[in-house]
């Protein structure tokens, strides 16, 4: 149907878009027609694209993502861009600079962030597919929360051209939709090289899931279910785990020691990146201009301190510390040492095992307000972090409720082997049948 | 007190494309912001992809320097605010540089000097502010984001200088250098800046920054160098830190003490790979550099020292030289090079022309008659200059016979009827200088020999003019 649009006037009642197109464009393909939202942090040509940041507001971008490109490309409708915690940082989707998003299992609770928008469109049923991004648990944490799938691919199996960058090196797009095969097709359709992200792998994904798992070890690292872990989410997850084990695949509980230090890896390396990335913000070039009547050092310090909201600020603070000189080598250069033991241990357990399993979340969706102190906010990234680091693929999909709130069952996987999450996640979603 | 100086020098890459992305690099007579697009404008989303090109640039570079290239190189972030830096980075390599450790033969202040080159790396270029209502209290500033994006090298000298002089001296040997290899265009205006450390041994070093030309770095330095001597003289100390060099004033001036506390907040760039291109190496073949090719003009050619030495030192005035004497290698070659080295360069510099305004073809043919014995030295010189100022002035360029012709000025070689009438002359209108010749004074003979040539317009040959000038006083004297 090139030239054609579809109309689009949902009943947002959660919030979960910033924008929308009433009128979308769409074309013939592998997604002709099919209703897509994108996350905000996604440049699209023409539609307004904030990050959830006021800094941002206004600045229209003159070109398409990649992965825009390539859904249009195959006939999709861009039909919106879905909210999300300001820059991708946050866990709650609270800390937009327009609002929060509310869940949609239960509107007094959170969606899960950053990417809770597009969580929340999905599970409204306003829209079958929606992309997100996954720094450090982004599509995987609102996935949980609103019981839909999200899958963080491999690193650089996704383009990031377009992709506003928040912490670069541990970053990626991925899919989010109700079921694994949704999910599945929508990845079929980002993936692939990309000549202008000097990151991207030279490896599409072309795979129907497949939900035979008779043999397939499924490695569960006792520190998946440590402290912190709500224990009815650790035995829903776990019930997960022994109906795979009935279908064939084989459980053997290991150790992941470099957990302890994956968290304070992760903060380290994604503030200092992102106290770089958002250096570009000064007034100049987007948003607001500074003051010219005023000397412009003076002009755009305020221009930041106004643009930007607290959680940003607080983390640029952070990255700027990590990377002083004197500091770096306490902090920066030691978080990359540390990531490099993540991924060792990745790389041990792979040796023995075929995917990783365990709870997406430590706990179901927060309520409002529930983790206003940034550090418990934090440490709830625990889970979904080791994956970033490593950058290796994981995948969240519904495995049960407590008290009616969604919790997500986890699968890693080997670099590269972003199939096997799928066919696993898939195997669970298919259910005891076998 | 022995004076101690190292260099830091930006060369922009002469690549079709910049560093980053797709645009093209040659906008200096553009609209401002028309060379641009999201990765050089630095637009959210956009990610930079290394130009092939460049990095080969680069590395033909640290061959010609000599250096090592490590296995593995890296882009680094370098972290600051300013308006013409879109991104609030610039891309660049800190500790993981593309080139190490490498040298330069220059001819220092005591012969022959090596210069050993510490680093050779890659970055881009930022954009450009231009001030707007005066230079000193600008009532606005604009960016143009043209020049963000621009390869740039920066070559990195131990501090094995010794005098402003060789300074300037390796920096001329570095831009021929460049030239010979193909990736520089030092006749592009901001093609290269330089930044000096400067230190009289045994005192702290000052940094002097924004030396914009290839003389001002023998001014600043020389500026610099009898400031902190006369500092030392008095009993004062030098204090470590940056200063700026006014170009139009000579003059170095103590930058913001601020500037030196700048934490540039270095780390790897997440959006590129490590750089491993040591093996690119084996299939970089360079061309003759300066040192082969002033070997050659002395073996091919039999040019002295000097002589192959200027006219080596540029490329263009190298390919000038090899194209006029090309007709007749050994015949040509000593009157060409002095000629082109000497009065060409001179006449040249004097009316501050390029050597681009004249056709080797025009230089031959002026050579030509000198060699043929048509014209004289000193015609030659009028020649030459009647055809540097119809490039000038931009009228139509004649030919040196053409010239010749018009201005009569051939020889007079055997009509010596109208040089006994010139002399007859000259002694006639100047007694004194025949009684001053009566009286043994010297300059007497050559002031009538001067009258004379004026006489005949210079188409004397002044052997013979001697001669018959000597025969016709003897006359007078009998
Ligand atoms: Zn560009």
């Amino acid at each position: 149907m090139p030239g054609h649009t579809v109309s689009f006037h949902p009943d947002d009642r959660y919030s979960a878009f910033l924008r929308t197109v009433a009128e979308a464009p769409c074309g013939e393909g592998k997604l002709g027609g099919i209703r897509v939202a994108v996350k905000d942090n996604i440049s699209t040509a023409g539609i307004e694209t904030t990050c959830a940041s006021r800094i941002l507001q206004g600045y229209i971008p003159p070109f398409d993502a990649t992965v825009v490109k390539r859904l249009k490309r195959e006939g999709a409708a861009i039909v919106g861009k879905t909210n999300m915690d300001e820059f991708g940082m946050g866990t709650t989707t609270e800390n937009s600079a327009f609002g929060p998003t509310q869940n949609p299992v239960d509107p007094s609770r959170v969606p899960g962030g950053s990417s809770g928008g597009s969580a929340a469109a999905v599970a409204a049923g306003i829209v079958p597919l929606a992309l997100g991004t996954d720094t450090g648990g982004s599509i995987r944490c609102p996935a949980a929360f609103c019981g839909i799938v999200g899958l963080k691919p491999t690193y650089g199996r996704v383009s990031r051209y377009g992709l506003i960058a928040y912490a670069n090196s541990l970053e990626q797009i991925g899919p989010m939709a109700a079921n694994v095969t949704d999910a599945s097709l929508l990845f079929e359709v980002i993936a692939g090289h990309d000549p202008r992200d000097s990151t991207s792998l030279d490896c599409p994904y072309r795979h129907i899931p497949d939900p035979e798992i008779r043999g397939v070890k499924i490695g569960v690292p006792e520190e998946f279910f440590g402290e912190g872990v709500d224990p009815r989410v650790a035995s829903v997850v776990w019930d997960a785990i022994s109906l795979l084990e009935r279908k064939g695949a084989e459980v053997i509980t290991c150790r992941m020691p470099s957990m302890a230090y994956a968290l304070a890896a992760y903060y380290v390396t994604c503030t200092s990146e992102a106290s770089s990335n958002l250096a570009r913000f000064d007034g100049v070039r987007y948003g607001p201009p500074a003051d010219t009547k005023r000397p412009w050092h003076e002009a755009f310090q305020e221009r930041r301190r106004e643009g930007f909201g607290e959680e940003v600020r607080r983390r640029i603070m952070l990255g700027t510390f990590a990377l002083s000189s004197g500091y770096y080598g306490k902090y920066y250069a030691k978080a990359q040492a540390a990531r490099n033991n993540v991924r060792a241990d990745f790389e041990r357990l792979f040796r023995e095992v075929d995917v990783l399993a365990g709870p997406t979340m430590p706990t179901v969706a927060f309520r409002f307000g529930e983790k206003s102190d940034p550090l418990s906010m934090y440490l709830s990234d625990i889970l979904t972090v080791p994956a970033n680091l490593a950058g290796v693929p994981a995948i969240s999909v519904p495995c049960g409720k407590v008290e009616r709130l969604p919790v997500g069952l986890q699968v890693m996987g080997r670099w590269m082997e972003d199939e096997r999450v799928v066919d696993v996640a898939y195997a669970f979603e298919q259910g005891g049948s076998a | 007190m022995t004076v101690i100086v190292g260099l830091e020098i930006h060369c922009q890459l002469d690549t079709a494309t910049k560093l980053f992305c797709g645009c093209s690099t040659d906008y200096r007579d553009d609209l401002p912001n028309s060379h641009v697009c999201p990765v050089c404008l630095g637009l959210p989303g956009s990610l930079p992809k290394v130009n092939r090109k460049a990095v080969e640039y680069a590395l033909m570079v640290a061959k010609a320097l000599n250096c090592e290239v490590p296995e593995e190189s890296e882009f680094a972030r370098k972290n600051y605010f300013y308006p013409d830096l879109d991104k609030g980075f610039q891309i660049t390599q800190y500790d993981k540089p593309l080139a190490v450790w490498g040298y330069l033969d220059i001819e220092g202040d005591e012969g022959e000097k090596r210069v050993r080159i510490t680093r050779v790396h890659m970055e881009e270029d930022p954009g450009r502010l231009v001030h707007k209502g005066g230079a000193d209290r600008p009532k606005y500033t604009l960016v143009d984001y043209n020049r963000a994006g621009i390869p740039l090298i920066e070559i990195v000298t131990e501090p094995d200088l010794r005098s402003p002089k060789e300074a300037r001296r390796f920096l001329n040997k570095l831009r021929a250098t460049l030239e010979y290899l193909g990736v520089f265009d030092s006749e592009k205006e901001g093609s290269l800046r330089v930044d000096a450390n400067i230190s009289i041994k045994g005192s702290e070093r000052v940094e002097v920054k924004n030396i914009t030309s290839y003389k001002g770095v023998e001014k600043a330095l020389t500026f610099e160098v009898t400031r902190q001597k006369n500092l030392i003289r008095r009993g004062q100390k030098i204090e470590r830190e940056t200063r700026h060099y006014l170009e139009a004033r000579g003059v170095t001036q103590a930058g913001r003490s601020k500037e030196q506390e700048h934490d540039y907040r270095y780390f790897p760039e997440p959006d590129l790979r490590p750089l491993r291109v040591k093996s690119w190496l084996d299939n970089i073949v360079l061309p003759e550099l300066p040192d082969a090719r002033r070997e050659r003009f002395m073996a091919d050619y039999g040019c002295s020292l000097n002589h192959a030495r200027t006219l080596t030192g540029e490329l263009k005035l190298a390919n000038c030289f090899e194209k006029v004497v090309a007709s007749d290698k050994r015949g040509l070659s000593p009157l060409a090079a002095t000629w082109i080295a000497d009065t060409l360069i001179g006449e040249l510099n004097y009316r501050d022309m390029n050597l681009d305004r004249i056709e080797p073809a025009a230089v031959t043919g002026l050579v030509l008659l000198l060699k043929a014995g048509t014209i004289t030295d000193k015609s030659g010189v009028e020649v030459l200059r009647i055809m540097l100022d119809q490039q000038l002035k931009g009228e139509a360029a004649e030919t040196p016979d053409a010239i010749v012709k018009r201005q009569n000025l051939a020889k007079t070689a055997g009509d010596t009827g109208a040089i006994t009438a010139a002399i007859e002359e000259a002694i006639n209108e100047n007694p004194k200088a025949l009684d001053d010749y009566r009286a043994g004074k010297g300059g007497a003979l050559n002031f009538l020999v001067g009258q004379v040539m004026k006489k005949t317009r210079g188409k004397a040959d002044p052997g013979e003019l001697n001669r018959m000038l000597t025969e016709a006083l003897k006359r007078r004297e009998a």
